[in-house]
């Protein structure tokens, strides 16, 4: 009975403290947890902060039900979703928090990739590579002619999303006869297990997994600043923008009604002003102090609505996110 | 018929007794390599994450740092909702296999009940989980608290327990049952002098290990909407002023261990991997360990019948 009382004991809570619901991307949870973290410590537990994973698709359904104060989302809002949200009247600030970047790996026994171009890339991913495109030696003629073996993120992820965007140059756009899934750790095995392996993550996992994996650099073609030179992907080449196309902002959506109540406006202050601190901890590159000072005069003046118009844009540098921000 | 000789005799008894034989070594086989199987998860699991557990991994809310980061909510919110799922299944499961058993009569409309009943043990957990957004989160409005986690996960093993509740009853005797109507007993005075007693070690072990499924449940707790970091607890049940007891934790956003653990395997540190291990040590052993109490009930109530 003491044991049954001691944990009732531990169990109790003193005030009912104000809840902050946050949801969405499993890529920007990481980022809101540990303002989370930070922000209940910091306030003694006078304001309580739930974050879930519903995925950024799924958060914004929450999102624009008006179910959640903050939304993580790995890409901008779509035009679906900025009509649903309008439909319930709901508006929001847009904030960009940091930039993650997305990593081409292969087996470390692979001896003739160091390098891979977009156009590679692309004839190896698009809907039509499908069953006709298996072997090395169809992309490149120096390559071996064994067959390759492909992995990457689920449908319902957003950085399958941004992949395609990217490669295949249409959201979702992707052949279907690759290993899928939404444990990125998942890939890391695959492609460690397998000579043949070629693969997409986010960059964090490349990076915990050095010894098992091996980078290719990134040639991102005319677009891309550095033109036919490989670039590979490091906290320097994302923020100049060189690693072309496969670096992206990655962000919160504030619920601008939510915003009016004290608890959630002094949560995404904090959120902005710790940002750079907290991104760097968990393994994210985050973006200029100028970046998360605009997000607070966005906030200060009342601008509401996406910079982005629905469309996700492929290889933006920091220096266009500030300036399309700017915009608003 | 021919006469077998004292010799062909033997010679069958010996070519049976060697099929006896074959298939008792055969079990016993069977049965080690499902032992095997839960041994090596136990190691696998504790060679990982056994280092891991301490007072503080138990105290601490969950955390960007591996190291600090604990699973309190974790199993917290794994208690307090299998509390609800055990106060809305056992009730009702216990009432339902009881009529079904004592008092339905066999017709069309108690075929098609069981029917349905046994229908419904086979629809996977993830059918619950949406059913349960539908009806408990958005209609009822309950949102994705303790209270629709809880009756989402007793709708899960409700036909568990009807089964072993029917099942149970039914290695009662009738001879018990008519020896109780003789001396004039009703039909609730039976149940519940004899039935019930009688079956309560199977009841008690059917709901123990339906629990112990429930509380590795997380396709349908995700799916109503359970949350993944959450740094505080529900308010306490039980207070020392008036009314002393509190029902508003059963609307509390909640977090439980299975959902804890797939977070941590599905970051990139290896550090988070052995948190999730440890994670998972802790809810085997909260599994095992409802298992033993089903076990000793059964043992305990075994031996309080006397016929």
């Amino acid at each position: 009975m003491k044991i049954l009382f001691s944990l009732l004991a531990l169990l109790s809570f003193s005030a009912q403290a104000a809840i902050i619901k946050a949801d969405g991307s499993s890529t920007v949870f990481p980022i809101t947890e540990a303002v989370a973290e930070e922000f209940q410590a910091f306030k003694k537990g006078q304001v309580q902060v739930t974050v879930g994973i519903s995925g950024t698709g799924g958060g914004f359904k929450k999102f624009c039900r008006g179910e959640t104060d903050i939304q993580d989302a790995s890409r901008p809002i779509t035009k679906s979703e900025m009509e649903t949200c309008k439909g319930a009247n709901v508006k929001y600030y847009e904030l960009p928090v940091a930039y993650d970047a997305i990593a081409i790996v292969v087996n470390p026994k692979n001896s003739w990739l160091t390098s891979v171009s977009v156009d590679d890339l692309k004839k190896m991913w698009e809907p039509s590579a499908q069953g006709k495109v298996t072997k090395w030696n169809q992309i490149n003629a120096k390559w071996p002619s064994e067959e390759f073996k492909l992995y990457g993120a689920g449908a319902d992820s957003g950085t399958f999303d941004y992949f395609t965007e990217a490669v295949t140059g249409k959201s979702k756009a992707s052949r279907g006869d690759y290993t899928a899934s939404e444990d990125d750790n998942t890939l890391v095995l695959g492609v460690a297990n397998d000579k043949n392996a070629l693969g997409f993550l986010p960059l964090s996992y490349y990076e915990e997994n050095k010894s098992k994996l091996k980078l290719i650099s990134v040639v991102g073609g005319p677009k891309s600043p550095k033109k036919s030179a490989g670039v590979l992907p490091s906290k320097k080449t994302v923020e100049d923008g060189s690693y072309y196309p496969l670096s992206r902002p990655i962000f919160i959506y504030v619920n601008a009604e939510s915003y009016k109540k004290p608890e959630v406006k002094e949560m995404v202050e904090f959120y902005m002003k710790n940002a750079i601190t907290l991104v760097e901890q968990v393994n994210y590159i985050a973006l200029p102090s100028s970046a998360y000072e605009t997000n607070l005069k966005h906030l200060e003046k009342n601008k509401v609505g996406t910079v982005f118009k629905g469309e996700a844009e492929v290889g933006l540098t920091i220096k266009e996110i500030l300036k399309k921000e700017q915009s608003l | 018929m021919d006469q077998l000789s004292k010799e062909q005799i033997k010679k069958l008894i010996r070519s049976h007794k060697l099929k006896d034989n074959i298939f008792e070594i055969l079990g016993l086989i069977l049965l080690l390599c499902s032992l095997l199987v839960l041994l090596a998860l136990i190691i696998d699991l504790s060679t990982d994450g056994a280092a891991r557990i301490s007072k503080s991994f138990l105290t601490n809310f969950p955390s960007r740092f591996p190291d600090k980061a604990g699973i309190l909510s974790a199993w917290v919110g794994s208690t307090l909702v299998m509390f609800v799922t055990a106060a809305s299944a056992i009730p009702i499961g216990i009432a339902a296999g009881v009529y079904l058993e004592e008092y339905a009569k066999k017709n069309l409309f108690t075929a098609i009940i069981e029917i349905n009943i046994t229908n419904l043990a086979g629809v996977p957990s993830i059918i619950f989980g949406l059913m349960a957004l539908g009806i408990f989160v958005y209609k009822f409005n309950f949102g994705p608290s303790i209270l629709t986690a809880g009756l989402t996960l007793g709708l899960l093993i409700l036909p568990i327990i009807i089964t072993a509740t029917r099942e149970a009853i039914r290695t009662i005797p009738s001879a018990i049952r008519e020896a109780a109507m003789a001396v004039g007993a009703t039909k609730w005075q039976t149940v519940k002098h004899h039935v019930l007693p009688y079956s309560t070690g199977g009841i008690l072990t059917g709901i123990v290990i339906s629990l112990s499924r429930a509380i590795g449940e997380t396709a349908p707790v995700i799916t109503i909407g359970a949350l993944t970091f959450i740094a505080f607890l529900p308010n306490a049940p039980i207070s020392t002023e008036a009314p002393f007891i509190h029902f508003d934790w059963i609307f509390s956003p909640f977090t439980v261990m299975p959902i804890q653990m797939f977070n941590w395997v599905s970051r990139p540190q290896q550090e988070f991997h052995v948190n999730a291990a440890a994670a998972g040590m802790i809810l085997l052993l909260m599994t095992l360990s409802m298992n033993a109490i089903a076990i000793y009930l059964r043992i305990y109530f075994r031996k309080k019948i006397k016929w």
